[in-house]
């Protein structure tokens, strides 16, 4: 066959076939449902989200407050950064148990860094750096040494504590002139009455850009797209050329770069304080966030707003116990654990009678 | 000849070249470090040996449960908090039953806590056996639960108590030997004869190296991988009652912190591999010997503790690195049977072929 | 005329596996407008040459010369760099993307904000039209749409590179006869647009409606290239399983017909047995002492029917009697515990724990049925161990060895003495003499008639249909996941005449010609009776 064009243009369309027709399709609602049924576990953990609020809100009061929804999104803007990250690895069936030792690191070593003269900005970079060569360590043991992702990142996980643990136990303080402050300087935005005012930090527009470059990363990126074929079917992924070696270690690398840009807002808002027990059981939150939001654990399917979704629901349970007052902080790990649970079970459930 | 040959093949001979080395590292620093003397006031022995022995007593019982659970190809990440568990049942019990001389009591204590340990592990039994959830995000969840789970039982309190029966499994002696370290070998053969008098073992070596023909032998899977998880849990609480014994406290979030890691750790090393398989009840014993003496040499020797982890990491990397196909087949080019496939000898580089390598046409 | 020159050229290229020479020396072309079809049974080498071709395998000797130039590919993607595309068996596309995006995946539009999905979906829809798929939403999810139609989507993948090559690697196992013709056309269009088109299938009905050329492979050789109108069906099976067509009607079975008691029950009976996708509802049955054969190509749904039998796959529609009592057989276990071992088609996968010792693989059907607490005593291991190895005379003699050292041979072997130990009343062999040396063949074949003349129901599977005829008592005639026919054993049963079976142009017509090979018998039958009676 000579010529540069493609087989597609050189055969004429055959007429279409009769069975190809789908089943009627009624109306265009069960063609849009039809093509997001993936979207279903978000809505739901949307429906659910806006419940514990209104809940909270009736029980009591003030949640719809602009100071409150301040609080909670600054401080779980760390929280959304790792979640972004986590859901990218979730989605290619991968799991990444580090993130909370890998903020830890960060953040002891750049103030560390910081106290030892070194340029503010570059200390930030540095960070990323740190976080993106755990994740490197762990892609490349996950994908040529085959190597079970839990096991390789559950090792990144005690080798960045041990590490961080080595460098200091006990916190650390950045230099008080030091530019990474500027991060969680205050913005109102909205000056509401008395204290009721709506004000955000750089920190949460920098989670802000993550969702969005995360979702851009995901949804038009070819990467992106391998990432879910991987999730999908590894072996289809192979056999139709996608490049698989090379974006999983990328999918580790950005998971450990943005738990180092995570650790970066995190110190900022807590004052330039940095310690090695920061972080503990962060990895948790991330996975409960990204399970809740929709995606699946077993991969190939799943949103990163879902998962912002899910850090939300999280931050609503918080909200919840917090406000209640009754019941027992000691409770609030059982809880999350139990939601965890329970939506992991369901997935299963839910996919094992889909596959049958 | 041949039989040092094949010592130096055993995985956990290198792990007591390692302990030796350790002892070697710590002698040099203080020439009396293995003595062993008197203490006048209670008449029993000391030295820093049995103080070793009497701090691996509870890695070794969390080693013998992981061993198993990696056998079947598997993990137990919530050891840590079981340990927890144990030891926030049995401080409760005595505490509340206020019977500082009681045996009864210290027995019902231990048996409160197995209990409890025994449901949580039927738990993640199930979940992984008949719901099919994935080992590790099970246990994960398990390790953070049961551990809200220890804070529910002593309110959120380092509950202590008073029960001189109990205090003596981490402090008294039995022939010269700490009694913890004792009651843990004790229970390594226990475990070992049940493992190998019975064809447990052999079922679970099975399943773990070739599920599906397992199956279509006839073995059922499902009982004997909600038992290994059971026993994981049961043993893990025994160690934490062991580790609590010692100071007659539980830390809720101390006790156990961080073991998940030794467990690992000392299974590995002793041979077994994390693909699931052979299991080597000695060599895991001996991993966490060899884990005991380095906790206690690092503290020896002025290091701080917070090395280890670190540490530790590294040793679990570079073993699972040693332990994997690739680097297995570049180091060892052995010869396998005369016609199993095992797929081209140089696969398609760059690009990760499928994962099912067939050879049938 | 000067002859076209091929796209593909293969010379000489051979891949080896430790042990096993997967490809011996294979030359091989395709010419551009062509279908050409690729035939050989099991471990014929197709699978290994198509993985070559694909960039799958590397291959060890020999080259690869795709349109004049050597290729070294070095992964998938290369291969579809150079222009050949492949579409697999099972639907390799991820189930869950879209249609639009399977096709355009790894190639869909980009612009400057990233991938522009209006205008990907769009060429989607595009490529799709030219397939007939033009009332497909490139949107919907690809898992909303039945196999068949995935299959087309795989293919329209093909269709978005500048494939000069398109390999279907027997792309018609899930596809009903409408979907098949569909299919058939889109090849033929692409066949007379010029892309050189190789095409793997067993099922002969179709290789012969849609080929132009034929190349045989057996045991990993080049056995040669013929157009399709120079081969007919019987000649074609006949190269691909290696016996002169002459020489199949000397084999004859050597077996006495006996006449079978058959007021006793069966020892398992089968009434419309069939699961979804593997095998149609059938009928089986099989008496005490009695060899069954199952005899049909790769593909037939003979392993499919055993499984079920074993209660290693669960039935959908069918009742099971063990010697005239229900059963339900819903795993391995209840077969076991009722008499019924399986010994499986892939001993690697399935059969042996590969780093447990002889012994302990020996003796792991009886453990098992004894349950986890009482320990088979070491004398009776022993003893059973000694036998087995002994009798199917096990090499290395050492029982401690991890099995996974032995060769196929010996661990078929082994496999073997496992189930014999469970003192079966029904035994299902599936592929038991698969690459094993002449020798252990000889000796398992014995084996099996003996088991026979001991009282034990045995099944045989095996693609070297003399064995079949040589061994069973009675044949059931497998193809395209339906029993087409069965046959009592007799001197006029050959391998040519299961062939002639097979080969028959359609279901029915198999069934016809199985009817009357079955009316030969009994033909043959009742003369002997009367010589007999006579004299």
């Amino acid at each position: 066959m000579t010529g540069s064009r493609s087989l597609a243009e050189t055969v004429p369309p055959i007429a279409d076939l009769p069975e190809s027709k789908q089943p009627e399709q009624v109306n265009r609602l069960s063609r849009l449902w039809g093509r997001s049924q993936s979207l279903v576990p978000t809505l739901a953990a949307l429906v659910l989200l806006f419940g514990m609020l209104i809940y909270a809100e009736i029980a009591y009061g003030r949640v719809f407050h602009a100071g409150t929804m301040s609080s909670l999104l600054v401080g779980f803007a760390p929280t959304i950064i790792l979640a972004v990250g986590m859901t990218i690895v979730i989605v290619s069936a991968g799991i990444d148990l580090s993130v909370g030792a890998v903020v830890a690191f960060s953040s002891v070593a750049g103030v560390m860094i910081m106290n030892i003269g070194v340029n503010g900005w570059l200390s930030m970079l540095l960070m990323i750096v740190f976080g993106a060569t755990f994740g490197l360590i762990a892609g490349v043991m996950i994908q040529y040494f085959n190597v079970q992702p839990f096991i390789a990142t559950l090792a990144m996980m005690f080798l960045a504590r041990g590490l961080a643990s080595i460098l200091s136990t006990t916190p650390v303080m950045a230099p008080a002139d030091s530019p990474i402050l500027l991060l969680a300087t205050d913005w109102k935005i909205v000056d509401g009455p008395k204290v009721n005012d709506f004000t955000i930090t750089p920190g949460v527009i920098i989670a802000v850009l993550v969702v969005i470059g995360g979702m851009f990363f995901m949804h038009r990126f070819r990467m992106g797209r391998t990432v879910y074929a991987i999730g999908g079917s590894e072996s289809s992924a192979a056999l139709m050329g996608l490049p698989i070696a090379k974006t999983r270690v990328w999918i580790y690398i950005i998971s450990g770069a943005l738990a180092g840009l995570a650790a970066i807002v995190y110190t900022a808002e807590v004052g330039g304080k940095a310690q090695n027990v920061t972080g503990l059981g962060w990895e948790l939150d991330a996975i409960a966030a990204v399970v809740i939001g929709g995606t699946l654990l077993t991969g190939g399917s799943g949103y990163i707003l879902g998962s912002i979704v899910g850090v939300f629901v999280i931050a609503a349970l918080r909200l919840i116990i917090t406000k209640d007052g009754t019941i027992n902080p000691e409770y609030l790990t059982i809880i999350t654990g139990a939601v965890l649970l329970i939506f992991v079970v369901l997935q299963r459930v839910l996919t094992r009678r889909g596959a049958s | 000849m041949s039989r040092v040959k094949t010592a130096l093949h055993t995985p956990w001979f290198w792990a007591i070249v390692g302990i030796a080395l350790l002892l070697l590292i710590n002698t040099i620093k203080n020439p009396a470090y293995l003595a062993i003397s008197v203490n006048p006031t209670t008449g029993m022995l000391t030295g820093n040996v049995l103080d070793i022995l009497r701090v691996s007593a509870p890695i070794i019982m969390i080693a013998l449960g992981m061993t198993f659970v990696i056998a079947t190809e598997g993990i137990d990440l919530s050891v840590g908090s079981m340990m927890a568990v144990g030891g926030a049942v049995a401080m409760e019990t005595l505490s509340a039953l206020n019977a500082p001389t009681s045996v009864g009591a210290m027995f019902a204590a231990i048996g409160l806590a197995l209990l409890l340990a025994i449901a949580l592990g039927a738990v993640n039994g199930i979940l992984v056996a008949v719901v099919g959830l994935q080992p590790f995000i099970s246990t994960l969840i398990m390790m953070l639960a049961a551990r809200g789970i220890a804070r529910v039982i002593t309110d959120g309190q380092n509950t202590n108590a008073t029960n001189e029966p109990f205090r003596q499994l981490a402090n008294g002696q039995i022939l010269g030997l700490p009694t913890s370290f004792v009651f843990a070998i004790a229970i390594v053969v226990l475990i070992a004869v049940l493992m190998r008098r019975t064809a447990l073992g052999l079922m679970i070596e099975s399943i773990g190296i070739n599920p599906r023909a397992s199956r279509l032998a006839g073995i059922r899977p499902r009982p004997i991988l909600i038992g290994v998880y059971v026993l994981s849990a049961a043993l893990a609480a025994v160690g934490g009652l062991f580790s609590v014994s010692e100071v007659m406290t539980v830390s809720v979030s101390g006790t156990g912190n961080l073991m998940e890691l030794d467990a690992i750790l000392a299974v590995v090393i002793g041979g077994t591999s994390l693909a699931g398989g052979k299991f080597s009840i000695v060599g895991s014993t001996v991993g966490a010997l060899l884990i005991a003496t380095l906790n206690k040499t690092v503290l020896f020797l002025g290091i701080p503790a917070a090395a280890t982890p670190a540490f530790k990491a590294l040793v679990i990397i570079a073993l699972v690195l040693l332990q994997s196909e690739r680097v297995r087949s570049f180091a060892f080019r052995r010869t396998t049977s005369a016609d199993t496939p095992s797929g081209p000898a140089t696969p398609a580089a760059g690009e990760s072929t499928p994962v099912t390598k067939e050879v049938v046409a | 005329m000067t002859e076209p020159t091929a796209i593909v050229e293969v010379r000489h290229a051979s891949i080896t596996f430790p042990g096993v020479k997967a490809l011996d020396d294979v030359t091989f072309r395709l010419l551009p407008g062509e279908v050409h079809t690729l035939m050989g049974e099991n471990g014929a080498g197709k699978s290994t040459l198509i993985k070559a071709l694909t960039g799958v395998y590397q291959i060890d000797a020999g080259e690869i010369v795709v349109d004049g130039e050597p290729r070294h590919f070095t992964g998938t993607a290369s291969a579809q760099a150079a222009g050949v595309s492949t579409v697999y068996q099972e639907v390799n596309l991820c189930t869950n993307l879209s249609i639009g995006e399977n096709v355009m995946l790894g190639h869909e539009v980009r612009g400057w904000a990233g991938i522009n999905w209006r205008k990907t979906h769009a060429r989607a829809h595009e490529v799709l039209a030219r397939m007939g798929l033009g009332d497909l939403d490139p949107h919907a999810p690809l898992a909303s749409i039945s196999l068949a139609l995935q299959q087309l989507v795989a293919i329209s993948r093909a269709m978005v590179t500048e494939s000069k090559v398109l390999i279907l690697d027997e792309p018609t196992s899930s596809l009903d006869a409408n979907e098949v013709e569909v299919l058939f056309g889109v090849i033929r269009r692409l066949r007379d647009e010029g892309v050189a088109i190789l095409f793997v299938s067993h099922f002969l009905d179709q290789v012969y409606a849609i080929s132009d050329r034929i190349t045989v492979l057996r045991n990993g050789r080049f056995v040669g290239e013929y157009l399709i109108e120079d081969l007919d069906r019987a000649q074609l099976i006949s190269k691909m399983i290696g016996k002169d067509f002459e020489s199949l009607r000397a084999l004859g079975s050597n077996r006495q017909t006996e006449l079978r008691d058959r007021s006793v029950p069966a020892v398992f009976a089968a009434e419309s047995l069939g699961r979804k996708g593997a095998i149609d509802p059938t009928d089986v049955e099989v008496h005490a002492g009695e060899v069954v054969g199952f005899a049909g190509l790769l593909g037939s749904g003979r392993t499919e029917l055993a499984r079920l039998i074993a209660g290693a796959d669960r039935s959908d529609t069918g009742t099971v009697r063990i010697r005239g009592k229900k059963v339900t057989l819903n795993s391995p276990v209840a077969g076991l515990s009722r008499g019924i071992a399986y010994s499986t088609e892939n001993r690697r996968e399935d059969g042996i724990v590969g780093d447990l010792s002889v012994r302990e693989n020996i003796m792991l059907a009886v453990q098992a049925r004894r349950g986890w607490f009482r320990r088979v005593p070491a004398r009776e291991v022993d003893q059973l161990v000694r036998t087995y190895m002994e009798r199917f005379s096990v090499r290395p003699n050492d029982p401690d060895r991890p099995i996974r050292l032995l060769s196929g041979g010996n661990q078929q072997k082994v496999l073997l003495g496992r189930w014999l130990a469970t003192d079966p009343d029904l035994l299902l062999l599936d592929e038991p003499t698969r690459g094993i040396d002449v020798g252990a063949k000889a000796d398992i074949q014995e084996t099996v008639a003996e088991l026979a003349e001991g009282g034990m129901g045995v099944v045989f599977i095996s693609s070297e249909l003399e064995e079949v005829v040589r061994l069973s008592e009675r044949i059931v005639i497998l193809k395209d996941h339906q029993k087409v026919g069965e046959v009592v054993n007799g001197p006029e049963v050959t391998a040519e005449s299961i062939v002639s079976v097979i080969a028959a142009e359609s279901g029915d017509q198999a069934e016809l010609q199985a009817d009357a090979l079955a009316d030969e018998v009994a033909a043959g039958e009742d003369l002997a009776e009367q010589e007999g009676s006579a004299s």
